[in-house]
């Protein structure tokens, strides 16, 4: 069944592609979906001749580029917040707005630490002088890490030791280089790095709940291509797409 | 203001002229070495000296990351022997903002030094001056201009260093967080006033910079 629906899928594209001429879809999607939208966005290139720009950061980053007027179809963020407040302003094309992807907190360290995290208590030791989180001010991982340690009422013991980073990738990156003792990014981002464990997963009922809208912007430049990614993007095929990356399907 | 933003302002003008003052010995005796003498390996050193002018900010940093983070060459024997971590402290601040200013230091007091007659330093040893000595009455006085102006250079890039900064102090409220770096995060942020009210503030000091530069030049000719 499943090889039949990716069939007509597949030939839906394919009709598309001939019909319609090769069109640039700007993308603005969150750090965190970096691998698995790639991934994603290759195979539907192939199929569809469309071509996908992507501009990859912290959802807060995107959002104020957006309102700046920057060329864009298709924001893809890693929380409602960014999402609302553009739409709020009257950015976005709310009939388009829909959130299929959650995701989890973990926290990482690197691969030779001998850090031994149970709770998130454990990150108030002495021997955890330093976590990189995504700015928690704005940067939607370090905004849900923020709230999970907030309501483990740990926020005001920890906020010393937080190294706030450009995006969730850029905490990664700090855990990997041995510079900071640990990390708060999402459980995704952990699996794609060699160089970091995971030391402890926040449990769903502790943290904020992790949801990842989508939407086309109001006037994209590419109206009808836009809109078949974004549609691709809610598909059978695309979502085993990001669950291979290790996102949870919302129902 | 909010104390929050004063204490930027502060740590910013405090680490800017703490970097141009230990900059300072190390880029006058790098000068007089480049303009007055022939050594073997000068060329790469001059260049060396320069790189930090013309390459990516960014890159500099990335270079400074990885010779002092903790698997570093340099950051691993400074953690594991001495225990002194130098990424994402106000020290990486401190590091990155020498590197990139030493440059300009060195640039402009190599000028003024070259600009200083040998002669009269030659005449001054002639009458028994150790070589000291003519570096601190003749050369050093007569170059002074160069040096201040030098230094006033340095410390104006300093405080508007972002890129090295970014890569290895972070952004860290109240500990490495610099103007430069404020102001872009209240940017992103979408908070336009706090922006501006920092960008006034670096006015301000670039202003004062400078102004306290003539002064000083202005006291130096009068004598003459």
């Amino acid at each position: 069944m499943k090889n039949i629906a990716q069939l007509i899928v597949g030939f839906s594209l394919l009709l598309s592609a001939l019909c319609a001429p090769a069109a640039e879809i700007n993308v603005f999607a969150a750090a965190s979906l970096t691998d698995s939208l790639k991934v994603i966005a290759s195979n539907y290139e192939k199929a569809s001749g469309d071509k996908i720009v992507f501009n990859f950061g912290a959802s807060s980053t995107l959002a104020r580029q957006i309102e700046e007027g920057a060329p864009v179809d298709i924001f893809f963020s890693a929380d409602e917040a960014k999402m609302d407040g553009l739409d709020k302003k009257g950015l976005i094309d709310t009939s388009t707005r829909k959130s299929r992807l959650g995701n989890s907190l973990v926290v990482v360290v690197p691969s030779a630490s001998k850090l031994n995290v149970e709770s998130a208590g454990d990150l108030t030791n002495a021997s955890v002088k330093q976590i990189a989180f995504a700015d928690p001010k704005a940067v939607p991982a370090g905004v849900y890490g923020k709230g999970w340690l907030t309501s483990q009422k740990l926020w005001a013991t920890i906020e010393p030791k937080v190294v706030p980073t450009e995006n969730v990738r850029a905490a990664l990156a700090a855990v990997e280089s041995g510079n900071v003792e640990a990390g708060v990014v999402f459980k995704t981002d952990a699996k794609i790095s060699k160089q970091i464990k995971v030391a402890y997963e926040v449990p769903a009922k502790d943290a904020p709940k992790i949801s990842y809208p989508m939407a086309l912007v109001k006037e994209p430049k590419q109206p009808d291509a836009a809109k078949r990614f974004l549609n691709y993007l809610s598909s059978e095929e695309a979502g085993q797409g990001f669950k291979r990356f290790g996102f949870i399907l919302l129902e | 203001m909010t104390a929050e933003e004063w204490q930027i302002v502060w740590f910013t003008a405090w680490v800017s002229a703490l970097s141009t003052v230990m900059i300072l010995p190390f880029g006058l005796a790098l000068a007089w070495a480049l303009a007055r003498h022939d050594w073997p390996g000068k060329s790469i050193v001059e260049t060396l000296v320069a790189l930090p002018l013309v390459m990516p900010p960014v890159a500099t940093g990335l270079i400074l990351l990885h010779l002092f983070g903790r698997r570093g060459a340099l950051g691993s024997f400074l953690h594991d022997t001495l225990h002194f971590d130098v990424i994402f402290t106000w020290k990486a601040v401190l590091l990155a903002l020498s590197v990139m200013s030493l440059p300009l230091l060195v640039r402009s007091t190599r000028v003024a030094f070259e600009e200083v007659n040998p002669r009269l330093e030659q005449i001054a040893r002639t009458l028994g001056a150790s070589q000291w000595r003519v570096l601190c009455t003749i050369t050093i006085p007569l170059a002074a201009r160069g040096i201040v102006a030098g230094m006033v250079l340095a410390f104006a890039r300093a405080l508007g260093e972002f890129g090295a900064t970014i890569m290895i102090a972070g952004n860290i409220p109240g500990k490495t967080s610099t103007l430069s770096l404020a102001i872009y995060q209240n940017v992103q942020l979408g908070e336009d006033a706090n922006a501006f009210r920092l960008l006034g503030v670096s006015v301000v000091l670039a202003f004062a910079a400078v102004w306290f530069s003539e002064f000083l030049l202005r006291r130096k000719r009068k004598p003459q």
